[in-house]
């Protein structure tokens, strides 16, 4: 066998190992499987979706679709684990709400309502869940939804870490949006609503373990205002939209890339960053475009659209800085490729794990 | 952000990148390899490669410290990091590297008290906090973080502090080199000289690179101008049939490094007589461990670690590719055995190592010579 015919063959055993549907094979759960990257991929396309199997489960968005009657609805769920429970810019209470109306928003859907699901450890301090709650009720005001069932339980002191918040909302669709990674299509304009990584840098700070100071906070706002106004300005046009927490813009990208077997290119030096968030990055040696948000959304808006588009997203507070970022293009397909600032290119890749465990 | 930019102006770069491809020689395959791990992840960070002509090849070198470590070593610290009433602390890099069963975030996941730290002081402030338990330091790296290492020990010992040991894993970058060098089929044009080491050692050492072994060194800084403009430095005394270890890096490196941090070192360590790399065997003289006087802060006196060397697989062939003579995919166990989800080998276990980086881009880079 010539050198190229066994190159080729050793690339095609990668590519159908890639190709295939990753399997959960850990025998014990780590931090990593929380993370958002190739650990969390595996254990829910290789044990969650396998066992649970519908398709809008299968689809593998932000909100499941759920049909009534003629009228489409979108169910979502998420859990909130953070530490410290404030940090500045926000709490976790605050997070659960927007969190869940997030989900809802990128998948074009109006939020409606939400449930409340509060576990607290024995001890926690009343004063501590009194702010907390009366920060959830002001969110759920600020992001116009009802909370409108709820649960608590009480665990033993170091059975959970002071409080855990989980929320479930649901959404009608929005009859403007038709939004699904399906629509991705080369072409498209990739825009981000605004700088990148302050939700997780302003939680590293919070934690005190780099002993540095620096005036940032989260960004942890609703994004229904920011969708409300894309669907207005550019519609149909707006072909998908994503939520860029856990594991930031990059993370984001890779799965729409996957999904859509299409391939995103980022012009780094488009990406709109902080210069808080940029020396972080630098001094810590991580990239801001890994770093998670909890009120940035990313949209592929098609072309002729995308200039209304992020007009539109400008004028929105809090996504003053929106910008396009990249373009999706169909090679090389699965693959988000970055043209650096210093004018090279990589390959911009999923996550292996976190060094940065338990942020939303 | 003022002294940083000004190392990553692109016009610049592209200015470079054209003497660079002009500096070549016609139907010549060069290889540079870059000795130090943190280079590779500027390249990578940077897409260097990308502005650099197809014939002008860059070889990840045996620096990165995470990669070498043995799965012997891994074994030992996790078999510590599982005892009863211990802290164990190392780098965040480390926790995902595996031993020959786990790696440390395993370990964590089955109740071992395993947390990152970003400074060996991080972990002796966890010793003074935690007076009933038993911290370890997991220490890795280079002449780089060995003489943090040496002065945590230094003002552990001056301190007092006794629920405080190390695991040494520190290793030395000449001697792996020469080894690579030894190779009869080693096939490089020149070493870009690591930045961080030669802070601390100066360029002396690598002296015998140029005078035994006839290759250039340019010792480099991290920046991408200062990575271009060390492989021009490089190609030049090829071109000019030069041949000596040059300082690209003079305003951090000093010619005979820093002289505070070598005593340091030379108190808290001693060579150790044998140190296994992983995928380059056993190399002597390669590894520090801690001096008679610091004994009592050695873990691995202290606890009782397995020590078992556990051997890399046969078929893995990572020293090749690391000299150059093989591409990843020319080894018998990548992309089957050797993955990086199951990495066996050195190349593979950093996702910066030249078969992770193969595994994942290879079929882009290819696209891309195509195209």
């Amino acid at each position: 066998v010539s050198a190229v015919g066994r190159e080729e063959r050793v690339l095609q055993i990668i590519e159908t190992a890639r190709s295939k549907p990753p399997r959960f094979r850990d025998e014990q759960l780590t931090l990593a499987h929380g993370a958002g990257g190739k650990a969390t991929r595996a254990l829910i396309e290789g044990l969650l979706v396998p066992a649970l199997r519908s398709p809008a489960l299968e689809a593998l968005d932000d909100a499941g679709a759920v049909h009534v009657a003629g009228l489409g609805l979108a169910l979502t769920t998420d859990s909130f684990v953070v530490k410290p429970l404030r940090f500045p810019g926000g709490s976790i209470g605050e997070l659960a709400v927007n969190g869940t109306v997030n989900d809802l928003a990128v998948a074009g859907a109006r939020p409606l309502a939400l449930s409340l699901s509060l576990i607290l450890e024995e001890g926690l301090a009343a004063e501590v869940l009194r702010a907390e709650v009366e920060a959830i009720a002001r969110a759920a005001a600020a992001a116009g939804v009802e909370i409108v069932a709820g649960d608590t339980k009480v665990v033993e002191r170091g059975a959970a870490d002071g409080m855990y918040v989980t929320t479930s909302g649901i959404g009608v669709s929005d009859p403007r949006a038709s939004v699904g990674p399906d629509r991705l299509a080369p072409g498209d304009a990739v825009l981000v609503s605004g700088p990148v990584g302050e939700h997780g840098t302003a939680i590293m700070f919070a934690r005190n373990e780099f002993e540095l100071d620096a005036e940032i906070e989260s960004d942890t706002r609703s994004l229904w205002p920011a969708v409300d106004a894309l669907l207005e300005a550019a519609g149909q046009d707006v072909h998908c939209m994503r939520d860029a927490t856990r594991g930031g813009v990059a993370s984001v990208l890779n799965e729409l890339a996957r999904a859509s077997r299409v391939s995103v290119a980022v012009r780094e030096a488009d990406v709109p960053v902080s210069p808080v968030v940029h020396a972080a990055a630098e001094l810590l040696g991580i990239d801001p475009l890994y770093v998670a948000n909890e009120g940035k959304l990313v949209a592929c808006v098609a072309p002729q659209a995308a200039d209304e588009a992020l007009a539109a997203l400008r004028s929105v507070a809090g996504c003053e800085r929106a910008a396009v970022i990249g373009e999706v293009r169909s090679e090389p397909p699965t693959m988000v490729l970055v043209e650096t600032s210093f004018g090279g290119r990589r390959v911009m890749d999923e996550l292996v794990g976190d060094p940065l465990p338990r942020i939303c | 952000m003022k002294f940083v930019d000004e190392f990553r102006d692109a016009e610049l770069g592209r200015v470079v990148a054209g003497e660079i491809a002009a500096a070549l020689e016609p139907g010549r395959h060069y290889k540079v390899m870059e000795v130090c791990g943190g280079h590779t992840h500027s390249i990578y960070k940077y897409g260097i490669d990308d502005l650099l002509p197809d014939h002008l090849e860059l070889v990840h070198g045996p620096g990165c410290p995470v990669c070498v470590i043995p799965m012997g070593r891994v074994d030992d610290g996790i078999t510590v990091a599982l005892t009863d009433g211990v802290i164990f602390t190392c780098f965040g890099d480390m926790l995902r590297v595996p031993g020959s069963q786990h790696t440390l975030l395993e370990a964590k996941a089955r109740g071992a008290d395993v947390r990152m730290v970003y400074s060996p002081l991080d972990a002796l402030r966890i010793a003074r906090s935690n007076p009933e338990r038993e911290v370890v330091f997991f220490a890795i790296g280079f002449e780089t973080t060995a003489p943090s290492t040496a002065l945590t020990l230094k003002r552990a010992k001056a301190e007092g502090i006794k629920n405080f040991s190390c695991i040494c894993n520190h290793v030395t970058i000449v001697p792996p080199l020469r080894a690579l060098l030894e190779s009869p089929d080693l096939r490089l044009d020149g070493f870009i000289g690591p930045g961080h080491v030669c802070t601390v050692v100066g360029g002396r050492p690598f002296e015998f690179i140029p005078a035994d072994y006839g290759r250039p060194v340019v010792i480099s800084g991290f920046e991408p101008l200062d990575l271009l403009q060390s492989i021009l430095m490089i190609l030049r005394q090829l071109e000019q049939g030069r041949c000596e270890v040059e300082n690209q890096y003079t305003r951090v490196v000093p010619r005979d490094g820093n002289l505070r941090a070598l005593e340091v070192m030379a108190e808290v360590f001693e060579l150790r007589p044998h140190f296994e790399w992983r995928g380059l065997g056993f190399i002597s003289q390669s590894a520090l461990r801690l001096s008679a006087a610091y004994r009592d802060f050695d873990a691995e006196l202290r606890f009782e670690v397995p020590g078992v060397r556990v051997a890399d697989p046969k078929a893995c062939q990572c020293g090749e590719v690391l000299k150059g003579v093989i591409k990843p995919w020319e080894c018998k166990v990548f992309g089957t055995a050797c993955t990086p989800e199951h990495a066996i080998g050195t190349c593979m276990v950093s996702p910066e190592g030249a078969c992770a980086a193969y595994y994942n881009y290879g079929r882009y880079a290819r696209e891309k010579e195509a195209v």
